[in-house]
C-alpha cells in the first residue's frame, strides 16, 4: 500500500483538556495558528474547517472520532491549491497522553499516496505550530506570530 | 523536553546518519534502517532507543511492525530559541518593505 505519513511528537506540561481546548478552540487555534481558526462542533460525523484571518477557507473535512481529551481523527483535505486538493482526504490523528506532569501529544497525518505533495506541504508546518502550542500553553506567549 | 539528551543523541555520526535515512523516507522498521548499513542490528536498535527517548524519533506500530518516524518538533524548538529572535524583525522588516514599495508602485 503506497502511503506518505509523517509522527511528530511533543511534550507539553499542561493537562490533557487544556490541550483539547486549545485543540478545538477557534479563538485559541488563531493564537498559534498564525489566525487560523479550527471549526467544528466536534462531532463524530460533523464537517471542520480552517479559516483564515480574512475569512477564505483553508482546509475542509469531517471528525471521524472523537474521545475527549484522549483522541480525535480528523479526514483532512487542502482547499485551495488545486494540486493539493486532487491527492483527496489524508487522515490526521491526535493522540493525548498524561505523563507525570506533561502531556504527550502525538500527531500523525498520512495519506494513500507515494510521496504526497500534501503531506510534504503539512510536514513543514507542523514543528513550528507544535513549538508555538507548546510555548502558549507553558509560556502564555507565542514565539512566532506571523509565518515566515 | 531535555535539551541536553537532543543534543547527546545528535552527537553521534551513525545517529544522525539513521535520522538523514528516516528524512529520505520516513515510518521505516528496524530491518530496512539496517540494509546496507555496516552496524550491526543490536547497534542500530540501540541508537534508535537513543534517539526515541530524545523524542527525535517517533514510533507507531503497523500491526506487528514497529515503524520509526523523524521527529523533527525538538530540533525545532532549539532553532526557535536562538534563530526565531533574529528572524523574526527581519522578516517583519521583509514585509514592511514589501508593503511600503507596492504602496509606491500604486500611488
Amino acid at each position: 500500500m503506497a502511503k506518505s505519513s509523517f509522527v511528530y511528537v511533543t511534550f507539553i506540561k499542561t493537562t490533557p483538556e487544556q490541550l483539547w481546548t486549545a485543540l478545538t478552540e477557534p479563538e485559541f487555534t488563531q493564537k498559534y495558528w498564525f489566525g487560523v481558526r479550527h471549526e467544528s462542533d466536534w462531532k463524530p460525523g460533523s464537517p471542520w474547517k480552517m479559516v483564515f484571518k480574512d475569512g477564505r477557507v483553508g482546509d475542509t473535512g469531517e471528525i471521524v472520532e472523537i474521545d475527549r481529551p484522549r483522541r480525535m481523527v480528523i479526514k483532512w483535505r487542502n482547499e485551495f491549491r488545486p494540486e493539493l486538493k486532487a491527492e483527496g482526504f489524508s487522515r490526521c490523528v491526535f493522540e493525548l497522553e498524561q505523563m507525570g506532569e506533561a502531556v504527550k501529544l502525538t500527531v500523525s497525518h498520512s495519506i494513500e499516496q507515494d510521496q504526497s505533495k500534501f503531506i510534504e506541504a503539512v510536514s513543514g508546518g507542523w514543528p513550528l505550530l507544535l513549538s508555538n502550542l507548546k510555548s502558549l500553553l507553558e509560556t502564555g506567549a507565542v514565539m512566532l506570530i506571523e509565518k515566515p | 523536553m531535555d535539551d541536553d539528551a537532543v543534543f547527546r543523541a545528535l552527537a553521534d555520526g551513525s545517529r544522525r546518519l539513521l535520522l538523514d535515512r528516516l528524512h529520505r523516507k520516513n515510518g521505516q522498521s528496524l530491518a530496512d534502517l539496517c540494509e546496507g548499513l555496516e552496524m550491526s542490528r543490536q547497534a542500530v536498535a540501540k541508537h534508535l532507543g537513543v534517539l526515541e527517548e530524545a523524542n527525535l524519533v517517533a514510533v507507531q506500530w503497523a500491526g506487528r511492525e514497529k515503524l520509526h518516524f523523524i521527529n523533527p518538533v525538538p530540533i525545532n524548538g532549539i532553532a526557535e530559541r536562538w534563530i526565531g529572535k533574529f528572524e523574526q524583525p527581519r522578516l517583519r522588516a521583509l514585509s514592511d518593505l514589501k508593503r511600503a514599495l507596492e504602496k509606491k508602485g500604486r500611488s
